[in-house]
This record gives structure tokens, sequence and C-alpha cells, in this order.
């Protein structure tokens, strides 16, 4: 039965999602451009977002991660 | 293992014959359009309000896609987006060619209707005699049977916008991780730049 699945693809073998893949591949190909581009392209990989745990419906410490200023 | 190859033949021949046995599913383009209106809802709104126009639904402003033909059609209509932009929007063209995991495929007018993974690598669209050429990181082609091809991918570049020497140097580096790699995501991860570099190597000089 196991002969009846598709390859699997050696990413998916040793762990990371098609995501993780994907977003991979991704960012290496907007560190090859040239310059003006290139620039350009890093501004869209940045990303902000808070987290944080809740315990008793209240929330813990939050965690701000952001590529735009240290917090 | 003899159990699913019977099953699996089974299926086909039934798929393959009449149309109208119930485990054959219809693709999506060979069902009716949806109605885009709500005719109960219109006509229950006009006896309450008569003055006001009923409010338009998501629907009504979709064009329904075209049914498949009978004929194979001339020209292939292709939708390109990535996550920032829509490249190109209903462009009848002569020929794609995508960089499928399976290999380079092209795709004419009248293509079978296919899913297709892409690996990184060129997608050129041909139209006459001009050729435009662009790198795709990944993503996916689907080419459904009345000719219609959406390409999408999470990074897409003209091939002249790549530098040459951060490929060349990228893909030094990632030899270099991939020899000295210890655990399986250290090795997957520089066997994804390897192959992307390589991509980006072989695009730049094909």
């Amino acid at each position: 039965m196991a002969s009846m699945a598709a390859a699997v693809p050696f990413w998916r073998a040793a762990g990371m999602t098609y995501i993780t893949y994907s977003n991979i591949c991704a960012s290496l190909v907007r560190g090859c451009l040239k310059e003006p581009y290139r620039s350009e392209a890093a501004a869209r990989e940045k990303v902000h977002f808070a987290v944080s745990k809740w315990a008793n419906g209240k929330p813990e410490k939050s965690s701000i991660r952001s590529d735009s200023h240290a917090e | 293992m003899s159990r699913q190859a019977s099953r699996l033949v089974t299926r086909a021949l039934s798929g393959g014959g009449h149309r109208s046995t119930a485990s054959f599913r219809p693709f999506s383009t060979d069902l009716p359009a949806a109605p885009s209106e709500d005719t109960a809802f219109v006509e229950a709104w006009r006896k309450v309000a008569p003055n006001i126009d009923p409010p338009k639904t998501p629907l009504a402003f979709m064009k329904p896609r075209p049914p498949t033909p009978s004929s194979i059609p001339s020209k292939l209509t292709v939708n390109f987006v990535i996550p920032y932009q829509s490249e190109i929007s209903n462009k009848e063209v002569d020929m794609v060619i995508v960089p499928a995991t399976t290999g380079q495929m092209g795709v004419l007018p009248g293509h079978v209707a296919t899913i297709a993974e892409l690996k990184p690598g060129v997608l050129s669209v041909h139209e006459g005699n001009e050729v435009t050429k662009y790198f795709v990181s990944s993503g996916f082609a689907f080419v459904h049977a009345n000719s219609v091809t959406d390409i999408v991918a999470v990074e897409a570049v003209p091939v002249d916008r790549i530098d040459p020497s951060l490929v060349q140097k990228g893909l030094a580096d990632f030899t270099q991780k991939l020899n000295s790699a210890t655990t399986d995501l250290e090795k997957a991860e520089a066997q994804i730049g390897v192959d992307v570099h390589s991509a980006l190597n072989a695009a730049l000089s094909g």
C-alpha cells in the first residue's frame, strides 16, 4: 500500500511544511535581485505581530515580534 | 495492493464511459454557472421596499468562467498572480511554459485539465513572436478544461532583475552548507538553497 503513495519530497521528509519551503524559496529569490528591486522586496518581508499567552482569562506577558522597531 | 488496483480500474472505466454515473465528478468549468441573484429574495425585497433597489451580492459581480468549448480554442487565456500584484490578467496568448516539479510543461490551448505544483524555475509566456520570461520561486498552475490557465506564485521576477554575482555567491555558500550540514533540517534547508540558486543560474544562462 505504501508504494501507491507519491514519493515524499526531501523537505517533507525532513519535517518541513510546504509553506515553510515556499517561503524559504521566495526569500532566497528576493535576496538575489538587483539593487532597487532588492530593497523593495526586503520591505515586503517585514512582519510585525504581538503574541500573548492567556491564563485565567487574563493576558500574561506579551511579546511583540517586529522588524520595524525594537521593543 | 490488488484490491486498490481493481478499484482504480473500475473507477477509470466508469469515469471514461458515461458522464451520468454517480461516481463521476464534473470539473468546475463543466457545471452550469451559479445564478447571480436569488430570485426569491429579490421578489420578497420588492414587495417590502419597492422603491429601493435590492442589494447586489458578490456573486452578481462575478463573471462566470466560459464553459468548455466543443472544439479546441485558438488561444489560451492566462492569469498570473503573486500575492502583492496581478502580473497577467485575462491575457490571450499562444503558449505558456511552466516549471512544474515534473519538468518544464508546455501548455497549449486545448491542454487537458491539470494541476501542477511549480518548482523554482522560469515561466515563459509566448504571444506571437514575443516571449516574456519570469523567474518563479514556487507556486501552482491550474489549467482548466476551457483553456484558462491560472498561475499563482509566491514570488516572481522578470529574469533581467536577477543579479548574477549574488546568485554565484549564494550557490557557493549553500553548496558549502550542504557539505557541512548535520541535522536533517539543516540538510533540507541547504538543499533548498542549492536548488533555488542552480535554477536561478540556469535562468540567467538559458
